[in-house]
């Protein structure tokens, strides 16, 4: 998948929690600033770690639930999943060499 | 990539390095901007500007900003997203390491702003994105009808102050001394509110919680009395420091680690410049850095032509 998949309340247990491959997941509102500045580099992630690593977006305004069961509390924050389970957080708008690492380290990491 | 030699290479997608990069395209010069996170700069943060001319009425950071960079397109100015590492001048060459290989320029304007200053206390790290913000825009609507600090007592405290009361049931300003430093048109606002209290000559000692904030230990700076706050969240707003990390040995910085510049933006090498929130003495308000990414652009146009 190229392009960063939007998943809600209902499909997000299905998309991202029984997916094969790593997940990272971007939080995000249309009346945030920084959200909307993070989404071309996520989207430009996508391709450049296409079948290796799966992307979603999750509208916080839409999807509460699943916000509030990760305690997303700020966004844009980026959750990366791997077996179902979140292990790995980043908070805020940071460079794309900073994500590029956090995604290297969920591909390499074998815990 | 390599190979290519740039005739100017702009630093910073905010309004000084946008306002450089359609100076310098509308001139036609063979111009890169670098940014390393998304373009726009602080001033997205900002909910609302009403002393930017041309907008009676005010307009939202988020737009301006981006009125900004679709200006930039307009006239195909390219960008990259990648971190700036290092600067090395060899002779007249400028060559850029960044987090994405390397660029060559023969001029470079440094305009990479501020980012929002910590207060390195305790459980600040720890509880960033669990009730700990430095954007009231972004994260002030996850906190309604509950108890939220601001830390800072500037303009941007008291705009993401007034911002968050439309969420929050209240909102507590911490403030270091026993008057506010922000304009008197936020002031009279904030005073007005009333969701709004403040507490004075106090600062923040430590931040405590389990999944999320939960209190704040404070201590008044007058009496060192301390006490305890139940919030949470806190939205930190304590001002913005110079983005200059690559910078040391290139250039001298100024005190507080601003790039000092004469009337053109010039820095000490010749062919460098700097604009806005960067350089020394700069007032750090979004028309100031559009003004100097222009004056910076014009120059470096100059000096590039003067080779």
């Amino acid at each position: 998948m190229a392009e960063p998949q939007s998943v809600d309340d209902k499909s997000f247990d299905k998309v991202v929690l029984e997916a094969k491959t790593p997940f990272l997941v971007d939080f995000w509102a249309p009346w945030c600033a920084p959200c909307r500045n993070i989404a071309p580099i996520v989207e430009e992630l996508a391709k450049e770690y296409a079948g290796k690593v799966g992307f979603a977006k999750v509208n916080v305004d839409e999807s509460s639930a699943v916000a509030t069961r990760y305690s997303v509390r700020s966004i844009p924050t980026l959750l990366f999943f791997k077996d179902s389970k979140p292990v790995n957080q980043i908070v805020g708008l940071r460079p794309k060499a900073e994500l590029k690492k956090n995604l290297d380290a969920l591909l390499t990491d074998k815990g | 990539m390599v190979d290519k030699v740039y005739q100017l290479i702009i630093i910073g997608g905010g309004p000084a390095g946008l306002s450089a990069g359609i100076y310098a395209a509308r001139s036609r010069l063979d111009t890169l901007l670098i940014e390393k996170a998304g373009l726009g700069g602080q001033i997205l943060n900002a909910e609302w500007v009403e002393n930017y001319p041309g907008f009676p009425q005010g307009i939202s950071g988020a737009e301006l900003g981006s009125l900004m960079s679709q200006q930039a397109e307009k006239y195909n100015l390219p960008t990259a997203f990648a971190e700036v590492e290092g600067i090395e001048v060899r002779g007249e060459e400028k060559i850029l390491k960044t987090s994405e290989g390397q660029y060559r320029a023969k001029a470079v304007i440094i305009a990479g702003g501020s980012e929002y200053s910590k207060l390195d206390v305790p459980g600040e790290e720890e509880f960033r994105g669990r009730g700990v913000s430095y954007c009231a825009m972004c994260d002030g609507a996850f906190f309604k009808d509950e108890v939220v600090a601001v830390v800072g007592g500037g303009n941007v405290a008291l705009n993401d102050a007034l911002f968050i009361t439309k969420f929050a049931s209240k909102v507590i300003v911490i403030h270091r001394r026993d008057q506010l430093r922000a304009t008197k048109v936020l002031q009279e606002r904030a005073l007005a509110n009333p969701k709004m209290e403040f507490i004075w000559d106090t600062v923040l000692e430590s931040i405590k919680g389990d999944s999320q904030v939960r209190e704040l230990q404070l201590r008044n700076v007058k009496t060192g009395g301390k006490s305890n706050l139940s919030v949470s969240g806190v939205f930190i707003a304590v001002g913005l420091k110079p983005n200059i990390e690559y910078l040391r040995g290139l250039l001298s910085l100024s005190d507080g680690g601003f790039i000092p510049v004469n009337g053109n933006m010039e820095t000490e090498v010749p062919g460098i410049f700097a604009a806005g929130d960067i350089r020394a003495g700069s007032i750090r308000q979004v028309i100031a850095a559009a003004g100097d990414g222009a004056i910076a652009a014009i120059a470096a146009e100059a000096y590039i032509s003067s080779r």
